[in-house]
């Protein structure tokens, strides 16, 4: 039971996240203690039980294909940290 | 009395006889904001040029003698995680610190077009996790009540500036709580409408099956006004619902026989203060004395909220906020390569319990544990559900608290997540079940805090909630009574 | 020892509507860079998406094509990583509950047919593109949320050729319903490979690659006949196949492999929060069959009987949906099939394949073929002219009409002029007029021609035919 330091590693890997040290352990001991609270969930038999990732019930909901009108590029790029030529720019992606 | 100490709807009423103006009445929300935000801390930005010419142009449209909505012409404070165009939006983050959104929510537009005065975006949790505002990038909001104390949150910044007079009215937002918790502390109203009822479409995602704006106002009547002006469906949003909405001020007659209250035993239980637990009991009292009824009644699975709820609000806010990378928009850290752009970006532009959820969220969603912990949060959601839709057979609304506790005091909980989760073990199932809550304030504790009292309903069931409301509301002054700052 | 390949095909079809996936905006090709984005396809926080109905129904005429079984309920589901690409750093896709499944399509296969399985058809989202420079890479949104299916092929292709047929297989329906362009060249259609060897006859897989990065048909059977070899290879020499993604480099012809990543495959799947599931009914896929067009076979079969064509044409005519309109229009305003498809097949075929372009990108509408037919049928020009009008057809788009009054065309059946020609001819060919009259009547050929050179080809034949008789 407990989730380990190098569980904390990964997870913040796939989360894109770095922690220095205490931070790590601050965290390991934190979200061991939320996990050991919600794990309280599998006490109950929901064998039976459908999930619900939405509360209303609601199908089918489309629009037409009609064209609207795209953003001017400046507001597209306004916000950009970085930006060049049109494109927003980041580090150099390596393949 | 000053003009910012009014209502929305007796302000409406002083406009159409034109015994005030829209710029004296803003005039009055940004003295009073001048006068009281530097302890109180409730807005992040203000726009009070904006709201100024807004008040102009409303002004003349009364002196042409045109009709006016009860919006136009009235302050009103945003909370900022709903997107404003042109105007900076942060949602209480260091990485949205400079984000200028290029388009208006869509409540934000139907708030416009009503001629509502734009007076500034509140502070909130960081990206509306946390129950006390004290997570914000932009500093902690004091509670008007008592500055020490904290105002609740998320919607901290909306719940306090409206109990302080610094606007008349405030739009929230509630994902666990984040409408009534704060309204309860601050002894103002908040409303939670039914999921799907208002278009989230600009409202900055925390968790998206659980998010709803809501009004936060001074009275029941102010809530009904600020309800039928941004209720409806919104082709923008596709989880919003397509079907009508009535005059929300047609509930507010004062009437309550043959109304059965139920209260669940499970919202009454230990960590219940005992102030809180009497002002909420003699708030039934109150209504039964007035007609109603109330009986004892059961919601079984009330103890698998809140870790049904943590599992499922970080794993959806694991992915709504992996967009902030630093590529877009927003804060960009240090950058030598890709993975350390991003890796830089996230972790200094985030806060430590922003973080914190992002974790959780990222490891129940991880090959290995979803089963165990997203997809069976998702099914103790069900039970919840089922909970109330049989309580609902039987019962037209649930009385219990609000909070479990009066406001606490700054500090207090920070640094234990987990006490602090267990703020929204009133609020949290709502959510989960996607119908409405209100909280109208019902009394105050012996140091004077304000004690809040949730009335829950069924889908789409706002109108008896207010009715209800409404008719406590005109039989007590709770909610008549300022804070003195 | 003898191996055989196990072959799988990703593939990833544009479908062609006017609108992106989730938002209103263009999905044109070549625009400026970041120019058919809004805050929707840009993932800026607060926005939500709205599914295209187009979409869907293109998804679900491609499906019931491609005969597999829609699924009556199924949703979106994101798919969670980091990249510059996806600005929201989740792709929605469809994952537990895809639109379709279990289908099939037919590939012939060393003159035979071969059913080749299709796993599953789902809907997903485009991501942006990246520009690779030395100072940074760039990126451009305009592809972000283009719609696309996801066809998955089961692992039953066992060559590179039938992996190739297989693909322009689906290339040709998919056309035929006009659900996508299908041009690898432009990114409207892409293919990643699974492939692995095994021992032939075997019951299970070997370990597979996944190979990405081939930008046409030709590259996809390449860089499987590479991969193959290069795991067999690996095998003889008593060595082990990678599991990895490959990429395909068409310069140097090979595959190579791509540095792994860090926890590649946690995607963390979870049902789209931000939309509703979609609920298809049997009524609903009906309406959507309606809109099914005569598939190839069907229409070959039709042109051989109903207009007489020799086998090969009608394969020919009905290879594109295009093409077999363009051919029925001319018939139906010129009841001359075979005339019809004798041109079509020579002259304007040919003329397409020299300017490498499509039959709907023609400048020479049906109703000015069949006029150029017309001025034959009157004799107002001869088929050798009309072959050189229908080039300026091909070139300008004019009406032959037109071609034929300005470059000075018309036939010349005025007798009185043909003979005043054949006069001179006959003059300055006395030694042939000569051979002819001594019974070498094989010369006629000669005399005629020198006549049509002399009227630049525009004599009518049968004149001047008929006249050099009665002269000589
Ligand atoms: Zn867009």
């Amino acid at each position: 039971m407990g989730i380990t330091k190098e569980e904390v590693e990964y997870i913040a890997r796939l989360a894109r996240l770095e922690f220095d040290e205490t931070e790590k352990e601050a965290f390991t001991h934190q979200l061991d203690k939320i996990l050991e609270y919600v794990d309280k969930i599998n006490e109950l038999d929901t064998s039976h039980v459908q999930p619900s990732s939405h509360v209303i019930p609601l199908e089918n909901v489309l629009r037409e294909d009609n064209v609207k009108e795209s953003l001017p590029r400046d507001l597209v790029l306004a916000n950009a940290p970085k930006k060049e030529r049109g494109y927003f720019k980041v580090p150099k992606v390596i393949e | 009395m000053e003009l910012c100490e009014y209502t929305c709807w007796q302000l409406h009423d002083m406009l159409k006889r034109k015994e005030v103006s829209s710029r004296e009445i803003t005039e009055s929300v940004i003295k009073r904001i001048e006068e009281v935000d530097e302890r109180t801390n409730c807005y992040i930005t203000k726009t009070f040029d904006v709201a100024l010419q807004k008040s102009h142009q409303v002004d003349d449209k009364i002196r042409r003698g045109e009709e006016i909505h009860p919006l136009s012409g009235i302050p009103i404070a945003i909370k900022d995680n709903i997107c404003t165009e042109g105007v900076r939006t942060t949602c209480g983050s260091r990485i949205l610190l400079n984000f200028i959104p290029p388009y208006d929510a869509t409540v934000v537009k139907r708030l416009k077009e009503k001629g509502a005065v734009f007076i500034g975006k509140t502070n909130m949790d960081e990206f509306a996790m946390g129950s006390s505002t004290e997570t914000s990038y932009f500093g902690i909001t004091r509670n008007p009540w008592n500055l020490e104390t904290v105002p609740g949150g998320s919607s901290g910044g909306s719940a306090a500036a409206v109990a302080a007079d610094q606007t008349i009215l405030a739009l929230g937002s509630d994902t666990g709580g984040s409408i009534r918790q704060p309204a309860s502390m601050c002894g103002v109203i908040g409303l939670k409408p039914t999921y799907g009822r208002i278009s989230r479409f600009g409202l900055i995602a925390y968790a998206s099956s659980l998010d709803q704006i809501g009004p936060i106002t001074k009275d029941v009547r102010d809530c009904t006004l600020l309800l039928n002006a941004i209720s409806g469906y919104d082709e923008q949003d596709s989880t919003s619902v397509n079907r009508e909405v009535p005059d929300y001020t047609k509930s507010l007659v004062e009437d309550l026989k043959g109304i059965k209250i139920g209260i669940p035993t499970e919202y009454f239980g230990k960590g219940l203060d005992k102030e809180v637990e009497e002002g909420v009991l003699d708030g039934v009292k109150l209504l039964c004395s007035l007609g109603a009824e109330a009986e004892e009644t059961h919601l079984p699975h009330t103890d698998y909220a809140i870790a049904s709820y943590y599992l499922i609000a970080t794993s959806e806010a694991s992915s709504n906020l992996a967009r902030y990378d630093g590529v877009g928009y927003g804060y960009r850290g240090a950058e030598e390569d890709l993975i350390d752009m991003y890796k830089h970006t996230r972790s200094s532009g985030f806060g430590a319990e922003v973080k914190r959820r992002i974790m959780l969220g990222t490891y129940s969603l991880s090959s290995g544990y979803y089963d165990a912990y997203y997809l069976k949060a998702l099914k103790v959601r069900t039970l919840i559900k089922q909970d109330f839709e049989e309580a609902f057979k039987k019962f037209d609304c649930l009385i219990t608290p609000t909070s479990p506790t009066p406001a606490f005091y700054i500090g207090e909980k920070i640094d234990d997540p987990l006490t602090m989760y267990l703020q929204d073990i009133y609020t949290i199932s709502t959510n989960l079940a996607g119908i409405p809550g209100i909280s109208i304030p019902c009394g105050f504790s012996h140091d004077g805090l304000p004690i809040g009292l949730q009335i829950l309903g069924p889908i789409f069931g706002e109108e008896k909630l207010l009715q209800i409301a409404y008719t406590f509301e005109q039989n007590t002054d709770y909610h008549q009574q300022k804070p003195k700052i | 020892m003898d191996y055989e390949p196990v072959i799988g095909l990703e593939v990833h079809v544009q479908l062609a509507t006017k609108t992106k996936l989730f938002c209103g905006c263009r999905t044109t090709f070549g625009a400026p860079p970041n120019s058919q984005t809004c805050p929707v396809c840009l993932g800026f926080p607060g926005v939500l998406p709205v599914l295209n109905k187009e979409v869907v129904e293109l998804a679900i005429l491609s499906a019931i094509a491609l005969n597999c079984t829609i699924n009556p309920y199924s949703r979106f589901s994101r798919k969670n990583y980091f990249y510059p690409d996806l600005p929201k750093a989740y792709q929605i896709s469809q994952y537990d509950l895809p639109l379709a499944k279990d289908g099939w399509v037919e590939i012939s296969s060393g003159g035979k047919i071969r059913k080749i399985g299709i796993i599953r058809v789902h809907l997903e989202e485009d991501a942006g593109k990246l520009i690779h420079e030395d100072s940074g890479s760039l990126v451009d949104y305009n592809r972000c949320g283009i719609p696309l299916i996801e066809i998955v092929s089961s692992p039953m292709l066992r060559s590179s050729q039938e992996a190739y047929e297989y693909l322009n297989a689906l290339k040709d329906i998919l056309r035929y319903l006009r659900v996508s362009d299908c041009n690898m060249e432009e990114g409207s259609l892409r293919c990643d490979a699974n492939v692995s060897v095994r021992e032939k006859d075997a019951e299970g897989f070997g370990t597979k690659t996944e190979v990405k990065n081939m930008n046409s048909f030709k590259a996809v059977k390449q860089a499987l006949d590479y991969e193959i070899s290069r795991q067999i290879d690996l095998l003889e020499k008593g060595r082990r196949v990678l599991q990895e993604t490959r990429l395909w480099d068409e310069r140097e012809s090979r595959t190579h492999g791509m540095r792994t990543k860090e926890e590649a495959h946690d995607y963390r799947y979870f049902p789209e929060p931000d939309l509703v599931p979609l609920s298809i009914n049997p009524e609903w896929v009906n309406k959507i069959s309606k809109r099914l067009p005569e598939l190839p076979k069907d229409r070959m079969n039709r042109f051989l009987k109903e207009y007489g064509l020799p086998e090969y044409d009608a394969l020919v005519l009905t290879s594109s949906r295009d093409l077999a309109d363009y051919y029925e229009e001319c018939v139906r305003l010129y009841n001359q099939p075979k005339v019809i498809s004798n041109w079509i097949m020579t002259e304007l075929l040919a003329l397409l394949k020299e300017d490498g372009i499509e039959i709907t990108q023609v400048k020479i509408k049906p109703e000015h073929l069949i006029s150029m037919l017309g001025l034959i049928d009157k004799g107002v020009i001869s088929g050798k002219i009309a072959k050189d009008i229908i080039v300026h057809m091909f070139r300008t788009g004019k009406d032959p009409s037109l071609i034929v009054e300005e470059k000075g065309l018309v036939q010349i059946t005025d007798e009185d002029e043909v003979s005043k020609v054949i006069d001179e001819v006959i003059l300055e060919n006395k030694k042939a007029v000569l051979e002819y009259k001594s019974g070498k009547t094989k010369v006629m050929g000669f005399l005629v021609g020198q006549v049509m050179k002399k009227t630049e080809g525009k004599a009518n034949p049968q004149i001047v035919n008929k006249l050099l008789r009665e002269k000589i």
